[in-house]
């Protein structure tokens, strides 16, 4: 009863590379806030290494990658090895938004990605998907 | 897996991993059970880094300042730390932290460990959590710690007043600003920054803070505030800015103000921290009385007030307390 911990869901919306396409990041930014999530935004063009250090530091339980460049391929494995790093991969819930072909996802999700979620996904799909899966920081 | 005992994670954030003080500032963002322990097990190893309270309106440049400063502390081979409180909104808990998207200068400059918190949770907390935070960055080693807040409302400024040192950042010609100065802000800030100087109506701003700085009442002896100017995003200024925040440590270590100021934070930990604790107490004993919503539907009934329900609830604590004191 006392000393009632209050816990929200912190989640960091990163863009990574050369890709200039922030609108659906932003959308999902607000969308993420609306829903009670603390977000933080890296901003556009971060290195991986950014992003790595950002959710180190923020100690985020979802990072969410937007990328619309194609580059993911080799994005996404950089990102995954820097948290592996910092040991900061195990209870992170990692997320791909973005264009990202069929046949390169079931690599990405080998890499370590949780899931993917293409153009068209209802913004209800990805916040409960978050709400179910997110490991629980005590 | 998630879950790491406190002694590790205290051995682990001594030992300079990165992880276990993001995990350690979570813990007492989150109040989480043994937080406590933590931050008593870091207490010794802290009191060496400097802390900066940084505030000002929105959109007064403290994010590009706070940058600029973590960029020049680097320079200078000192290890940083930021914590950047942003609102978050009462309706539904969320919250946009976006003051991080400002460090471009030292990005991926893993020696600068900057945090972004929400001022989430009505208990009056926040400025406990924050002062927390800044324990556990200076355990960690950091030598310079700067605190970042919109200066808006009384819990930001006990936020600032947790710093050694504070500083008020003015936007250029707004008199309203200069007007929100007065709704005592002007009384905090040992160091008053008119920012984006280069903006016209900057000298008319500087000129008013002077004047207002002038008017109030001071006792010899007390530092006397200062006014500066910079230019956060092309970086003109802030090394005078910078000297400015070094000559008020030393004042703080010379006039033995340093002693003073850390009685009255640890005077104000302690009051924070039993009016929590008697609170949680008190939840107990209501929740124990069937809930707070029960002994509010009798005042509603007019069968009570609100003053003998209190009265009640207390009555026996108090005298639990006088029967045990010696």
């Amino acid at each position: 009863m006392s000393q009632e911990s209050q816990r929200n869901i912190r989640c960091l919306v990163a863009k990574v590379g050369l890709d200039g396409h922030d609108r659906g990041a932003h959308v999902i930014t607000r969308a993420f806030r609306d829903a009670g999530f603390e977000v933080i935004y890296s901003g556009l063009h971060k290195a991986p290494e950014e992003i790595v250090q950002a959710a180190v530091q923020e100690d985020v339980d979802v990072l969410g990658i937007s990328i619309l460049s194609g580059a993911h391929n080799t994005l996404v494995p950089k990102i995954v090895e820097g948290l592996q790093e910092y040991d900061a991969f195990e209870d992170t819930l990692i997320i791909v938004g973005g264009i990202i072909p069929e046949e390169d996802r079931e690599g990405l999700q080998e890499e370590g990605v949780d899931a993917i979620f293409g153009p068209g996904t209802p913004m209800e799909e990805t916040i409960e998907f978050i709400r179910e899966n997110v490991q629980p920081r005590d | 897996m998630a879950t790491q005992d406190a002694p590790d994670l205290v051995d682990d954030l001594l030992a300079g991993k990165h992880r276990a003080l993001a995990r350690t500032i979570t813990k007492i963002e989150n109040r989480s059970a043994g937080y406590r322990d933590i931050v008593s097990a870091l207490y010794p190893h802290t009191g060496d880094a400097d802390v900066v309270g940084i505030t000002g309106s929105p959109g007064s440049g403290k994010s590009t300042l706070v940058d600029k400063m973590a960029k020049q502390y680097r320079d200078a081979g000192e290890e940083v730390g930021v914590i950047a409180v942003d609102p978050s909104s009462p309706f539904t808990g969320g919250a946009v932290l976006g003051d991080r998207i400002r460090m471009a200068s030292t990005s991926t400059d893993m020696d600068v460990f900057f945090r972004s918190m929400s001022a989430r949770g009505s208990l009056g907390g926040l400025s406990t959590a924050t002062a927390d935070a800044v324990k556990a960055l200076d355990a960690f080693g950091k030598d310079k710690i700067i605190v970042e807040t919109v200066g808006a409302g009384q819990s930001e400024v006990d936020i600032v007043k947790t710093a050694d040192t504070v500083a008020v950042l003015v936007p250029p010609s707004s008199g309203d600003d200069v007007q929100m100065l007065k709704a005592g802000i002007l009384e905090i800030g040992d160091v008053f920054v008119v920012n984006k100087a280069d903006l016209t109506g900057a000298d008319k701003t500087v000129t008013e803070l002077k004047n207002m700085l002038d008017m109030r009442e001071a006792d010899p002896g007390d530092w006397t505030p200062e006014v500066v100017e910079t230019v956060a995003k092309s970086g003109e200024g802030v090394e005078n800015f910078l000297g400015v925040l070094d000559d008020h440590t030393d004042w703080l270590d010379e006039s033995g103000r340093r002693e003073q100021q850390r009685h009255q934070r640890h005077a104000e930990e302690l009051r924070n921290l039993l009016r929590e604790d008697a609170s949680d107490l008190l939840a107990d004993e209501l929740a124990a009385r069937g809930g707070i919503d029960e002994l509010v539907e009798r005042i509603d009934a007019g069968e009570t007030t609100p003053y003998d329900i209190a009265d009640d609830v207390v009555g026996p604590l108090a005298d639990c307390l006088e029967a045990q004191r010696d």
